[in-house]
């Protein structure tokens, strides 16, 4: 047999179900992905929805009570805390990667001890910033 | 020897100018969370006076600039990732591209009105 037919009998586990229920993903692979999906939904709807809340706040003293008052509304504090978190752990997540870019913590536990770190630290700050709202 | 064209500098560059703007934007986030425990604008009168102040505009205008930069690398990368067919990613980037302006646009806008 070719060393090129061993390869393609090579298994490939990434049906869903292998995705989501047999792949187990290291926490610092957690991290990351969870990097990709708050900076996805930070370009799109969050940033829209910040220049929104920018742009009517600071048009009048009308619409700036308007928009209290629009972000009292249970719907509007949920997305809050969503856009806070995606924020939060964008910014966390790419603090670390900036120093794992300069060799900083690459040895295998410092790398898990700050992926914890980033999980802990911006899901911290999103449940301070609930208690806040609530 | 054969190679692979991916592009005139393989990306370097749009590597290096996430990273930069990425710092900007950690920055412009402590300036804000600074400005907003030592005294939260809660009034009308207190939150139009903060961008009514000249550096805070400049520092906002930076942190959209960089915010639009990072996200065309960041955004980029994903639909280069997920999206195979050309053209439909082709169209994504342009997209992507047009809504980045538009943010643009819709700050400047907002920030010297």
């Amino acid at each position: 047999m070719s060393s090129a037919t061993a390869k393609k009998l090579r298994p490939k586990y990434l049906s869903l179900s292998a995705l989501l229920f047999e792949i187990r993903l290291p926490l610092p692979g957690w991290i990351s992905i969870l990097h990709r999906v708050s900076g996805a939904v930070l370009f799109f709807p969050f940033t829209a929805w910040a220049l929104y809340l920018l742009d009517s706040s600071l048009a009048s003293a009308q619409d700036f009570e308007r928009i209290k008052a629009y972000l009292e509304l249970p719907l509007a504090k949920l997305g809050l805390l969503a856009f806070v978190w995606a924020y939060c752990h964008h910014l966390c997540a790419g603090v670390r990667f900036l120093l794992l870019d300069l060799n900083k913590g690459i040895e295998l536990g410092p790398a898990r001890a700050s992926s914890v770190a980033v999980l802990v630290v911006s899901l911290a700050a999103t449940a301070y910033f609930g208690f806040l709202l609530w | 020897m054969k190679r692979i064209v991916v592009g005139a500098h393989q990306g370097a560059g749009s590597w290096l100018a996430q990273r930069i703007t990425a710092v900007v934007m950690a920055l412009y986030s402590v300036i804000l969370l600074v400005v907003f425990l030592r005294d939260s604008p809660a009034t009308y009168g207190a939150w139009q006076a903060l961008f009514a102040q000249g550096w805070m505009r400049v520092a906002t205008l930076l942190f959209a600039v960089s915010l639009a930069w990072h996200a065309w690398v960041g955004v980029r990368d994903i639909f280069m990732d997920y999206v195979k067919p050309d053209g439909l990613r082709l169209a994504l980037h342009v997209l992507v591209a047009l809504v980045l302006a538009a943010y643009l646009g819709w700050s400047v806008e907002i920030l010297w009105r």
